[in-house]
C-alpha cells in the first residue's frame, strides 16, 4: 500500500518489528533478574531501584546513550530497538519479583513435596502462577513501545514516526494523523493479542470465576 | 568521547548567555510545571468527583488506557500543525498526555477509600462533599501523589522531544547537535535531561512522603507505633 508517497506497508512492518522484538526480548530478560530479585534481597536492593532510574530516563536522551553505551552506530535501529528493552526489563523486574512473592508459600511448599527440583518449580508452578500479573506488566510495556517508536522518526529511524516527522517537514495535517492513527491501531492490536496470550496460558482463571 | 563531552560541559557557551544549561533546564522546567498544574486543575477533581460518584468509570478507564497509546510525537506535531508555532500549542499536546495518569490515580485514590470509613462518615451526618473533602481525598493522597509524579516525568520526556516543533528546553541540544553532527552536544543534552529527570523524581518521592498523612505515612515507615496497635488487635 502507497500513502502520502510512503510504502505504508514497510513503515508498518518496521514499526512493529522495532515495538515487538524489545519487548519479547525485554520479557526473556527481566523473568530471570525478576526470579534473582525475588530469591535474594540483596539483588532486589540494587535491581528495582535501578529500573526505576532507568525508567525515569526520558526516551530520546535514552536513544542517544546506546551508541556510546554500546558502540552501535548513531543512525542506527538497534539504538531505539535497545531503548525499549530497557523501558520493558526496568519496567517488569518488578512486577515478575512481587508476581513470585504473591506465589503463596503452601503452593512451594506442596510443589517440593511431591518432587518438584528448584527449576521445575519455577517453570511450571511459580511462572505460571505469575502469568496474569506478567501479562499486565508486559501490555503497559507493548502499548508504550509502541508509541516510543515514533520518537526514532527524530533520529532518522524508520516507522509510522516518519509521516509524523515528514508531515510536520511538508505541513500536511492528514499525513501526521494517519501516522498518529496507524500507531494507535497497531498498539491496540498487540494489546488484543497479549491479553489472549494471558488468557490462553491461564485456563483455571476462568474456570474459577466461571466465565 | 568522554573527553569532548566534558570539554562540551566546561565551555562558556554552556554557562551564559540563551543557550546556557541553567536558561535550559529553567526553560525545561517552566512548560513542566504550567502544563502539569493546568493537568492537574482538569484531571485531579474531575477524577475525585467520578471516584466518589462512581459514575462514568468505564469513561475513565478507557480514556486514561486510550490515552496511553497516543504518540507523543504525533500529537505534539498534529497541535502545531493545526494551531500553529508558540507555546499555546505544544503545552496544549503536554496537558493531553499528562492528564490520564492523574485522572486515574485520583479516580482509584477516591474510589479506593475503605467503605468502612466512608459509611461511618455518612452515618454522622456528614455532607456528600465533607465525605468527599475530608475522608476520600486525603485517603487518596498516596495514589494521587503516584500520578502527579508520573505525569511529570511524562511531560519532562515529551518536552525533550518538544524542541523539534520550535520549543525551547533541553531537547534543542539534542536535536540542535544532532541536526550538525556535534554529538558531544547531543550527549550533554541527554545528560542533564537525565539527571533533571531523575531528580524531579527524588524531589518528588520526598514531597509525596512529607504530604503523606499520619496513618498512611506510618504505615509505609513501619513505626513503633503500628507494631503496638498489630500487637494489641487479635
Amino acid at each position: 500500500m502507497r500513502a502520502f508517497g510512503y510504502d505504508i506497508d514497510e513503515l508498518v512492518i518496521s514499526h512493529v518489528l522495532l515495538a515487538l522484538v524489545p519487548v519479547l526480548v525485554g520479557l526473556v530478560v527481566a523473568v530471570p533478574l525478576g526470579w534473582w530479585a525475588h530469591r535474594s534481597p540483596g539483588a532486589r536492593r540494587v535491581l528495582v531501584p535501578l529500573s526505576g532510574a532507568l525508567y525515569t530516563i526520558p526516551s530520546l536522551a535514552l536513544i542517544v546513550f546506546i551508541p556510546i553505551l554500546v558502540g552501535t552506530p548513531i543512525l542506527s535501529p538497534l539504538n531505539v530497538g535497545l531503548t525499549l528493552v530497557i523501558y520493558t526489563v526496568a519496567l517488569l523486574v518488578r512486577s515478575v519479583a512481587e508476581a513470585l512473592d504473591a506465589v503463596p508459600v503452601t503452593v512451594t511448599t506442596a510443589a517440593v513435596a511431591v518432587g518438584y527440583r528448584p527449576t521445575g518449580l519455577f517453570l511450571g508452578v511459580q511462572l505460571p502462577l505469575a502469568v496474569p500479573v506478567l501479562t499486565a506488566g508486559i501490555r503497559v510495556a507493548s502499548v508504550s513501545a509502541f508509541s516510543l517508536v515514533t520518537v526514532g522518526a527524530l533520529v532518522g529511524v524508520q516507522s509510522l514516526g516518519t509521516l509524523m516527522t515528514d508531515g510536520f517537514q511538508q505541513a500536511y495535517p492528514a499525513m501526521v494523523a494517519a501516522g498518529i492513527i496507524g500507531s494507535i491501531v497497531l498498539a491496540f492490536v498487540f494489546d488484543a493479542l497479549w491479553l489472549a496470550l494471558g488468557r490462553a496460558l491461564t485456563p483455571w482463571v476462568r474456570a474459577r470465576t466461571g466465565v | 568521547m568522554l573527553g569532548r563531552l566534558l570539554e562540551w560541559f566546561s565551555a562558556p557557551a554552556q554557562w551564559s548567555g540563551p543557550n546556557a544549561i541553567p536558561t535550559r533546564v529553567l526553560e525545561h522546567l517552566g512548560y513542566t510545571v504550567l502544563a502539569v498544574v493546568i493537568a492537574a486543575v482538569i484531571a485531579l477533581p474531575l477524577g475525585a468527583l467520578i471516584g466518589h460518584t462512581r459514575r462514568g468509570e468505564l469513561a475513565v478507564v478507557g480514556v486514561a488506557n486510550g490515552l496511553r497509546a497516543l504518540p507523543e510525537l504525533g500529537v505534539l506535531v498534529l497541535f502545531v500543525l493545526l494551531l500553529g508555532l508558540g507555546l499555546l500549542p505544544p503545552t496544549l499536546a503536554l496537558v493531553l498526555l499528562a492528564i490520564p495518569p492523574m485522572l486515574a490515580g485520583a479516580y482509584s485514590g477516591v474510589a479506593g477509600a475503605d467503605p468502612g470509613a466512608v459509611d461511618a462518615a455518612r452515618g454522622m451526618g456528614m455532607r456528600e462533599s465533607q465525605i468527599l473533602l475530608q475522608v476520600e481525598v486525603p485517603s487518596a493522597v498516596p495514589l494521587v501523589l503516584g500520578g502527579v509524579r508520573f505525569a511529570t516525568l511524562q511531560v519532562i520526556a515529551t518536552a525533550t522531544i518538544a524542541a523539534y516543533v520550535g520549543l525551547g528546553g533541553l531537547g534543542r541540544y539534542i536535536l540542535d547537535g544532532f541536526s550538525v553532527r556535534d554529538y558531544p552536544q547531543v550527549l550533554g543534552g541527554a545528560v542533564v535531561v537525565a539527571v533533571l529527570s531523575i531528580v524531579v523524581e527524588l524531589v518528588l518521592q520526598g514531597l509525596g512522603r512529607l504530604v503523606t498523612p499520619g496513618p498512611d505515612r506510618a504505615r509505609l515507615r513501619r513505626t513503633p507505633h503500628t507494631v503496638t496497635t498489630r500487637e494489641v488487635s487479635p
